[in-house]
């Protein structure tokens, strides 16, 4: 076992998968001798030489056709969107193409790509580095979207995604790169794709979450308990498919529920959970399922981030509406 | 088309003849003497003084951005050092009606056309003012999408084409985004419509740590013009005068009906890729920087203009001096203005009404806003 941050973890997956099989292709801009723009790729082209992990031209559509075309020939691309922002330029690659390889060809191809890509708020980065676009994804049936919230969860996730024979869009949180180190093992490991994972227990109130929201939640469940509230911290993990009987049990057990997403309120993520909870358990519920989200508006400009993006402090209040119904 | 036996055609030959073709374009040599006559723009004296001003005030002005981005006094910064012939010079060719569309590196050449230099700086900083772009300066806010500014340049080329105005459209990109899509859809589109466009390619070798060969196997990168069936010229982009008359030309052709053209710059950027953690000694040499050194566009130029006795230390010393001053100027406006909120982005998010998901959420906002 080692110490490692979550961008360590990543790169750990990525070396474990290329050394386990030889049809692993690393590629994208700037992944090369620079080790891509957060070193998620450091020392990989070293390793394993410029045959399997390189440098591409600076084209995000083309960096997807060229996945899609690889994996036609027995291979299984992992390639980088250097800022998720950046995703639609790649658009038709991945929801036009990739997304319907194994539908169009009557089951006879199948595109076992994974998209690694970070994404996310609160860093101060320029426009169109930071949003939260993963409903683009989710809203394309034939994508797998992943988003890891720790480290150990990022290197099971990734190299079950990378072990998939369906294209996944791995989103990783910008914020959570480096904000903490815990114990990931360092052989190969699996986490099941469309699986959450209870963060913590609690019997009052179930937050579902992912990404950067699921500390935030986390943070505020403890100060719930402070105040005398068990609550129950839900990291989604894989936002499509989402884990129904996880968010299912739970919510029969608290009777009471909020979402939290980074995205706007107007991209539903968090607005599909809650339409399944109250299709599926609205007769165990206490209180309507409410939402925490970020505001309709485009990402805002950095010096607005810290108003924008949702907190812990609003995750309490959402929380304590639901508590006291 | 003339047709020509098809065993006889050579493909291979043509390529090679093509790319031979685009040999470098150059006035002013390292030395700061002229090399090619026949092209010399003959520039008045004041206008030579002019655009070395303009050059060292920018390096003043690279110079400051990094610093005071080190001291966390601003946000995004792309430094510039290296690209002034690039930028200034091909700028020194435009009129006011021209409209600019730059990438983010271009930060210059916009404040040349008349952006505030403090809105430069609340761009930096990330506050949406720095956006506001003041009537009659005909510029975008820098993009961040690379090669996005190439097809909307086919556009407001062809509105002001339509219009009627003796006016071009002008944007750049570098080596990197020469790949794009849209690098080839905005010279395409330019073409067909035979559009007052100029677009700009500053080959600055590097796209962040990739090196130009790995972007395309073309040569030059010029030449994709020519797939376009628009004129095209490669510059040394570290001389003034060169890259100056192939703007100028480029210009009157576009104002005279006769279509966009591709420029490309040969030019060097001596800094990181942007001040956000990028490291230059991971994928290049200090050979390598060394040797563009020896090619510094305001060397060559300083030497040129001495010569003529047009230049000299006091009034090298007196631009440094106006440029250090109208920067703290401006920082002092940039920290003054107020911190932008969520409300007033929600405000810019459309033209007249908001709606109802936005006006609920508006009430909220100002709420918070208010404790
Ligand atoms: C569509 C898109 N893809 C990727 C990026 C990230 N990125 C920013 S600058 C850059 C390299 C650009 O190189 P080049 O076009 O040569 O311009 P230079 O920065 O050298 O001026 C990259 C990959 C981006 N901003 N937009
Ligand atoms: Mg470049």
């Amino acid at each position: 076992m080692a110490q490692m941050t979550m961008i360590q973890a990543i790169t750990d997956a990525l070396r474990v998968e290329l050394k386990n099989d030889e049809n692993v292709l690393v590629f994208g801009e700037d992944i090369g001798v620079n080790g891509g723009v957060f070193r998620a790729t450091e020392g990989l082209q070293k390793e394993f030489g410029v045959d399997r992990v390189f440098d591409t031209p600076l084209a995000e559509s083309g960096i997807g056709g060229l996945a899609i075309g690889l994996s036609l020939q027995g291979y299984r691309p992992v390639p980088e969107i250097q800022f998720f922002g950046f995703v639609y330029e790649v658009m038709d690659s991945i929801s036009g193409q990739l997304a319907r390889m194994s539908y169009r060809s009557g089951g006879v191809y199948n595109a076992p790509v994974t998209i690694r890509s970070p994404f996310g708020g609160g860093v101060h980065t320029p426009e169109m580095h930071s949003d939260s676009l993963e409903s683009l994804m989710t809203a394309q049936p034939g994508l797998t979207v992943v988003v890891p919230s720790t480290p150990y969860d990022a290197k099971g996730l990734l190299i079950s995604s990378i072990r998939n024979d369906n294209p996944v869009i791995f989103l990783e949180h910008l914020k959570l790169y480096r904000s903490f180190r815990e114990e990931v093992p360092e052989e190969a490991y699996t986490i099941p794709l469309g699986k959450a994972d209870v963060k913590r227990e609690g019997k009052d109130l179930t937050i579902i979450a992912y990404g950067l929201m699921v500390h935030e939640s986390l943070k505020a469940a403890e100060e719930l308990e402070k105040e005398g509230h068990s609550v129950e911290v839900i990291d989604l993990r894989t936002i499509q498919p989402l884990d129904i009987e996880t968010i299912i049990a739970s919510v029969e057990k608290t009777g009471r529920a909020i979402v939290v997403q980074e995205a706007q309120k107007q991209a539903g993520i968090a607005a599909n959970v809650v339409a399944e909870i109250t299709e599926r358990a609205i007769l165990s519920l206490e209180a309507p399922v409410l939402r925490v989200a970020a505001p309709d508006t485009v990402y805002p400009f950095p010096q607005a981030e810290g108003v924008w993006l949702p907190n812990f402090k609003d995750v309490m209040e959402t929380a304590k509406k639901v508590l006291t119904f | 088309m003339s047709k020509k036996n098809n065993n006889m055609f050579d493909p291979k030959q043509t390529l090679v003849e093509i790319e031979e073709k685009f040999e470098m374009f150059q006035i002013l040599n390292e030395d700061g003497e002229i090399v090619n006559e026949q092209a010399d723009p003959k520039l008045s004296d004041e206008e030579l003084v002019e655009l070395m001003t303009r050059m060292v005030y920018t390096r003043i002005l690279d110079q400051r951005s990094i610093s005071l981005n080190r001291q966390g006094r601003l946000g995004f910064y792309a430094p510039t050092a290296g690209q002034e012939a690039s930028q200034l010079a091909s700028h020194f060719a435009l009129e006011k009606e021209d409209w600019i569309l730059p990438g983010y590196r271009d930060v210059p050449q916009i404040v040349w056309h008349g952006l505030p230099l403090e809105k430069a700086f609340l761009f930096s900083r990330g506050h949406f003012v720095g956006n506001q772009v003041p009537e009659g300066v005909n510029v975008l806010a820098p993009q961040i999408i690379i090669g996005a500014q190439y097809i909307q340049t086919a556009g407001v080329a062809l509105g002001l084409q339509k219009r009627g105005k003796k006016a071009v459209a002008v944007t750049y990109t570098g080596d990197g985004g020469s790949s794009q899509g849209d690098f080839y859809e905005g010279i395409n589109f330019a073409g067909a419509f035979k559009s007052p466009a100029i677009f700009i390619v500053q080959n600055n070798q590097f796209a962040i740590s990739t090196p130009r060969e790995s972007q395309t196997a073309a040569k030059t990168l010029a030449q994709k013009g020519v797939a376009a069936g628009i004129p095209s010229i490669l510059v040394d982009g570290m001389d003034a005068l060169a890259v100056y008359v192939a703007t100028r030309d480029a210009r009157e052709r576009a104002v005279n009906g006769e279509g966009p053209t591709l420029i490309e710059t040969m030019c060097y950027r001596y800094g990181p890729h942007t001040m956000a953690g990028d490291d230059p000694t991971r994928y290049r040499t200090s050979d390598k920087d060394s040797e563009w050194a020896l090619k510094d566009p305001l060397v060559r130029f300083r030497k040129y203009l001495e010569a003529k006795g047009l230049w000299d230390e006091a009034k090298e010393e007196s631009v440094i001096e106006r440029a250090k001053e109208e920067i703290k100027e401006a920082i002092k406006k940039a920290d003054a203005t107020p911190k932008q909120t969520v409300t007033q982005l929600m405000d810019n998010m459309y033209k007249g009404e908001m709606p109802s998901n936005l006006k609920e959420q508006y009430e909220i906002y100002k709420e918070k806003e208010s404790k």
